[in-house]
């Protein structure tokens, strides 16, 4: 009994705390616009992830983007000749104009929103 | 009492050894695509070789799982398989997924998120084959929580969580997180985390039997202090996952909880693993010798796994450690170090009911499983070593480029210990694979499944 009774006070604590993940605990982020939601699709549909890491999720092969456009060192401009080109360990997948835009409009996105990347902590 | 033949516990078992091989001949390829960036840049580029590997290998893992407590519940409940139309149903299902995500793959056919990359319709073949098992595994037990040993609590939870983990994966689905990058990482962490955590239950509990079966000591798992260490273990399961979001810019609590909780589970398992070896020296010294001898590596690799865990719970170093080669190593420790000695200390274990203890302690096998040690041992220290240097790199403000020629020899030493890993498997597992092949479809008169 004292046992079940354990994991049912779990179980509880558990569902309270994911409803409030879910919810309340991250809603600092912006909203996307259907151009940047393209943009997260392609991003999964070419399986970036693989290489790519966003917010530390995603492999290692390729460098880091959450950050990218506003890296002084890289920016939009870096992205955009990579996703049109390929590089030395990167395909060329190929993809149209719009495609290429809506992937940076993404990246974009993501790069307001990393506010933990930001030295003024904002 | 032997453990009795299961059909279905000899297909898990020899679909999980299958993946494990092929996932880590993609595993081997991947390496060698860090050390030569252009191999199979265009026909099976490291976007495809990545998830091939990660998919296969965590099939082998669940497979394993699966297939153990295939083989065991009959044992331990008494009374035969619910159904074995329904594990049948299971193979097929299970079949059917392993084909269409690996074809898919090869096709260049995504949609997915990070480690579960196939398309999410194919979520739902997974649930379906999950119930299935469940249903057998849960009316075949017909588990009194009251009375039942840890392992029956440790199973019924990874059974219980991997079918909430999956759904919970799938809520980026949704707009209310898929507008919104903070919510849908986290709750991407979150979920991943904490199916990590239900695959371990699988794995943990399938050990604890194991211990049970060599020592022949039934008290160890029902214990008050293996309990206390199942909950504990739990705790870990339902919110120790918010380590990997340190630096996602969610509420500061999330953070705090989760370094509040910390990374004990390896800890837990050190300690059961600790009590078990003395009892076995107590009372049962000759008996799966093999089965012991591994759990006992295993528990080296959990010992070194653990100081990579607390690296990467504490914030002050996970701010450098996160998203380096680190994260990897600990990656790889859990699940070849870790997972995958407990799964074959299992494998092991029923295959030696079969044809005898001890005929399977080779030297051959000796040979082989130190080889596999030595050479994981090394690619660790590779993965950890890339990962520091990574770290420097990243300090000295080094561009990608420049980081990727500095880690260039440690890319080297990790690929070429990470094809020893997978000849060494190879040959440890092989012997393992034709027993099954050979005797677990042969038929046995008192066979409860």
């Amino acid at each position: 009994m004292q046992k079940l009774l354990i994991f049912a006070i779990l179980f509880i604590t558990y569902i309270t705390y994911s409803s409030w993940v879910y919810t309340r605990g991250t809603d600092r982020a912006s909203i996307m616009t259907s151009n940047q939601e393209w943009g997260k699709q392609i991003y999964q549909e070419y399986n970036c992830q693989s290489c790519h890491q966003l917010f530390g999720l995603g492999g290692y092969l390729g460098p880091e983007l959450t950050t990218v456009i506003s890296d002084k060192n890289r920016g939009e401009l870096y992205a955009r000749i990579l996703l049109e080109n390929g590089a030395i360990r990167m395909p060329n997948f190929h993809l149209s104009p719009k495609q290429v835009n809506a992937l940076i409009d993404y990246l974009k996105y993501v790069d307001a929103n990393a506010f933990t990347y930001k030295t003024d902590g904002k | 009492m032997k453990i009795s033949k299961s059909i279905p516990g000899t297909w898990f078992f020899l679909i999980a050894i299958s993946s494990l091989f092929i996932g880590l001949l993609f595993g081997a390829l991947g390496g060698i695509q860090y050390v030569f960036p252009g191999f199979l840049k265009e026909a099976l580029s490291f976007q495809k070789i990545r998830p091939l590997h990660v998919y296969l290998v965590i099939n082998w893992i669940f497979c394993a799982a699966a297939g153990a407590v295939y083989y065991y519940i009959p044992y331990v409940s008494g009374r035969k398989l619910y159904s074995t139309h329904l594990a049948k149903l299971h193979i097929l299902i299970q079949l059917i997924i392993l084909v269409w995500v690996v074809t898919g793959f090869f096709m260049g056919r995504f949609g997915g998120r990070e480690y579960l990359e196939f398309p999410p319709y194919i979520v739902l073949l997974i649930i379906l084959a999950w119930i299935l098992f469940m249903i057998n595994f849960f009316v075949t037990v017909k588990p009194s929580f009251k009375e039942v040993p840890v392992y029956i609590w440790s199973w019924s939870t990874g059974l219980l969580f991997f079918l909430i983990t999956i759904c919970e994966a799938q809520l980026w689905l949704l707009p209310h997180f898929n507008n919104n990058i903070i919510r849908d990482i986290t709750v991407q962490w979150k979920a991943m985390g904490s199916m990590v955590g239900s695959w371990n239950m699988l794995v943990y509990g399938s050990a604890m039997f194991v211990m049970e079966k060599i020592t022949g000591d039934k008290s160890i798992n029902r214990s008050k202090k293996a309990f206390f260490f199942y909950f504990l273990g739990l705790t870990n399961l339902l919110f120790n996952w918010g380590h990997h979001t340190y630096i996602v810019p969610s509420s500061e609590l999330v953070r705090t909880i989760s370094y509040t909780i910390s990374m004990t589970e390896l800890l837990i398992l050190a300690n059961i693993i600790y009590s078990f070896r003395k009892t076995y020296f107590k009372t049962n010294p000759h008996k799966h010798f093999l089965s012991f001898r591994i759990v006992t590596y295993a528990e080296a690799w959990i010992l070194l796994n653990l100081i990579l865990s607390i690296s990467i719970s504490v914030p002050a170093i996970n701010f450098y450690t996160h998203g380096t080669h680190i994260t990897v190593a600990h990656a790889m420790g859990t699940t070849i170090g870790i997972n995958t000695l407990l799964l074959l200390s299992s494998l092991v274990l029923i295959a030696e009911e079969m044809i005898g203890d001890g005929k399977l302690f080779t030297p051959y096998f000796n040979r082989s499983f130190i080889f596999l040690n030595i050479s994981l041992l090394v690619f660790w220290l590779s993965l950890v070593g890339m990962g520091i240097c990574k770290i420097i790199a990243v300090h000295e403000k080094n561009s990608f480029t420049e980081m990727m020629a500095k880690l260039y020899p440690y890319f080297q030493v990790f690929s070429i210990s990470g094809i020893f890993v997978f000849l060494g498997l190879l040959l440890v597992l092989m012997p393992v694979f034709k027993t099954y092949l050979k005797l677990g479809f042969a038929k046995q008169s008192s066979d409860p499944s």
